[in-house]
């Protein structure tokens, strides 16, 4: 094919070639900041990857929502899914002790079923309808979590899971501590690797999937469906895509979380989840993957600076603790979202409009 | 040869038959118009027949297959493409990826070529082409509505209402274009309010009244009939 297709999207990994100092500093920062971190306290560690599990969440509801313009208020529930697709295939509940390399996949997959099982009855709603629609999904999914714990147990209900297998590769527990060139890695620590190589992953489908046939057909879907039809767009298998894409990565996340925490339950897939992955990829900037990894991030460490910094400072200032941190967070959070939609509509750090251009020669981009 | 053959079309919104049974036809290499005045039901006809009507019943025969059960994208796939009305722009979208999105479907080497023609036949498209869809004014837009479908390359173009809300000025140069496009070798089909635009630009007209087909003819004589003149031309006839 003739037609080339650059973009701004496209154009940053380029930019990032020329830049190779900037790149490898990065890079440095980043396989570093576990030690730093480990410095301040384990739990820093720890916050991080909760922190990198919500990135992932946002960037897969950044497909639902910021590509293809479909307002989803359930979507925890796809990271439930996967949770429990990993606590039921490892864990002394079943019985069963799969590999994590094989569970995942599989979360993913049943994920992505749940994702096509909510977008098939909803194909010709929009905007509000479909929120309504999405909201009242993941509060099924939770509520059957909840419930399914008899007459036959297959999710021991609210009580939850527990002991479930950490991430094993061949002799390496993600678990406990290992030694490697003088440097002690403990679980936290490697989780933050592995869950850091799965982000770079994540982020280049990402960037791939945007400029593709298939994200330009989700932008066409957004801007108007009836055009998009009318341009040839198979939107009913557009849209479902975009569900079945969104669950999936979300499902991944799940999976890794129950690996991490090694206990989950239905409280931690609340509907408050929903909409705060929601408010991280909307302050972030929906529709710019850079913007909504920021937002993520931005929103994941809130509370816990918060945590460690509102208690010392009231007790400095005023001998004793007027105000809680979770209301501090609350009011931080509601009036940080007020603010950004005022003056920021499009998100912190916007999709910036793309100016995509033909370009003589080349392979394509969109096929 | 029969480009497109409709037979019966009814289109129900909600309770409310919008089309009434009609009936028309458009032979390869055609200019037919269906005009009529606001609410006659020629939108509701050009929907149905892009597969975009929810609840439309009748026989479509395009290129001798019935395509009536078939979803809107496969029917644009096989040459059948729509100018919406209110044109359908993606607004987000810059002017050259608008037209990129008219080549959706289309696999060849001569997308860029096809864009090129499309600059010549708007060089305005072309200066704006890195602006948003949705900055562009509306004669712009319909331009560019017009483009994007071309770059489909229809074999049966339908446009719905292209000189709705524009300039006369502009109203002229898309309906040069029209006549450009259907000189090429381009089917079209145009439903329109501006009848006497369309009837001088048309070779067969259809007049379209609450739902059904009342006039059909060669253009010329309807705009020269005195009920259309009456009617859909301003013109008072004296009896």
């Amino acid at each position: 094919m003739k037609a080339n297709v650059q973009s701004k999207g496209n154009a940053l990994l380029p930019a990032w070639r020329n830049r190779p100092l900037g790149v490898a500093l990065v890079v440095l920062a980043l396989l570093a900041l576990p030690f730093v971190l480990a410095g301040a306290g384990t739990a820093w560690v720890r916050i991080t990857n909760l922190a990198i599990l919500f990135v992932l969440l946002s960037l897969g509801l950044n497909i639902v929502v910021g590509f293809a313009g479909l307002l989803d208020l359930g979507y925890i529930a796809f990271y439930a899914v996967g949770a429990y697709v990993y606590a039921l295939l490892a864990s002394p509940h079943f019985g069963i002790h799969w590999p994590f390399w094989a569970i995942l996949p599989i979360g993913a997959l049943v994920a992505a079923l749940f994702g096509v099982l909510l977008g098939a009855p909803t194909l010709k709603l929009r905007g509000d309808y479909l929120a309504i629609v999405t909201l009242g999904f993941g509060e099924i999914v939770r509520i059957f979590l909840n419930n399914l714990g008899s007459p036959v147990n297959i999710t021991n209900g609210p009580r939850g899971i527990n002991r479930i297998d950490p991430v094993t590769i061949g002799d390496l527990n993600f678990a406990r501590t290992d030694s490697f060139f003088g440097l002690a890695f403990s679980g936290p620590v490697k989780y933050y690797y592995l869950l850091l190589a799965m982000l770079v992953v994540v982020i280049f489908i990402n960037l791939r999937l945007q400029n593709s046939r298939i994200g330009r057909a989700w932008e066409a879907v957004r801007e108007d469906e009836i055009a998009a039809r009318a341009m040839g767009i198979d939107t009913t298998r557009i849209k479902l895509l975009a569900f079945a894409m969104g669950a999936s990565f979300g499902g991944v996340a799940g999976g890794m979380f129950s690996a991490m925490q090694g206990f989950i339950s239905p409280e931690s897939f609340v509907l408050v989840e929903s909409v705060m992955v929601l408010a991280m990829v909307v302050l972030g900037g929906m529709g710019n993957i850079w913007g909504v990894i920021l937002g993520a991030l931005l929103l994941s460490f809130l509370p816990p600076i918060l945590r460690f910094t509102v208690q010392p400072l009231q007790e400095y200032f005023f001998g004793r603790m007027l105000v809680e941190p979770e209301v501090i967070r609350m009011l931080i959070f509601g009036f940080a979202l007020v603010l950004v939609m005022g003056f920021r509509p499009g998100g912190l750090w916007p999709a910036a409009v793309r100016k995509r251009s033909f370009s003589g020669s080349g392979g394509g981009a969109h096929d | 040869m029969s480009m497109l053959a409709v037979r019966d079309l009814e289109v129900r919104y909600g309770g409310i038959l919008a089309v009434k049974g009609v009936s028309l036809h458009v032979d390869e290499g055609e200019l037919v118009c269906l005009i009529g005045a606001n609410g006659a039901g020629k939108s509701s006809t050009l929907r149905a027949l892009s597969g975009l009507a929810e609840n439309a019943k009748g026989g479509v025969i395009y290129q001798e297959r019935d395509i009536a059960a078939r979803p809107a994208f496969e029917r644009a796939r096989a040459g059948l493409a729509l100018v919406p009305e209110g044109r359908g722009i993606f607004a987000q979208l810059s002017v050259d990826e608008n037209l990129l999105m008219g080549a959706y479907m289309r696999r060849d080497s001569g997308i860029n070529a096809d864009r090129d023609d499309v600059f010549a036949l708007f060089p305005r498209l072309r200066e704006r082409r890195s602006q948003t869809g949705g900055t562009l004014s509306g004669g712009e837009q319909q331009m560019l509505a017009l483009g994007r479908a071309l770059m489909s390359r229809p074999k049966l173009l339908m446009l719905d209402e292209p000189s709705m809300g524009l300039a006369p000025l502009v109203v002229r140069r898309i309906f040069e274009v029209i006549r450009d496009i259907n000189a090429r070798g381009v089917t079209v089909l145009l439903v329109e309010q501006n009848a006497k635009a369309a009837l001088e630009l048309a070779t067969r007209a259809y007049v379209m009244e609450s739902g059904r087909i009342t006039l059909e003819g060669e253009a010329r004589a309807l705009l020269n009939d005195p009920k259309v003149r009456e009617a859909y031309l301003g013109e008072s006839v004296a009896p």
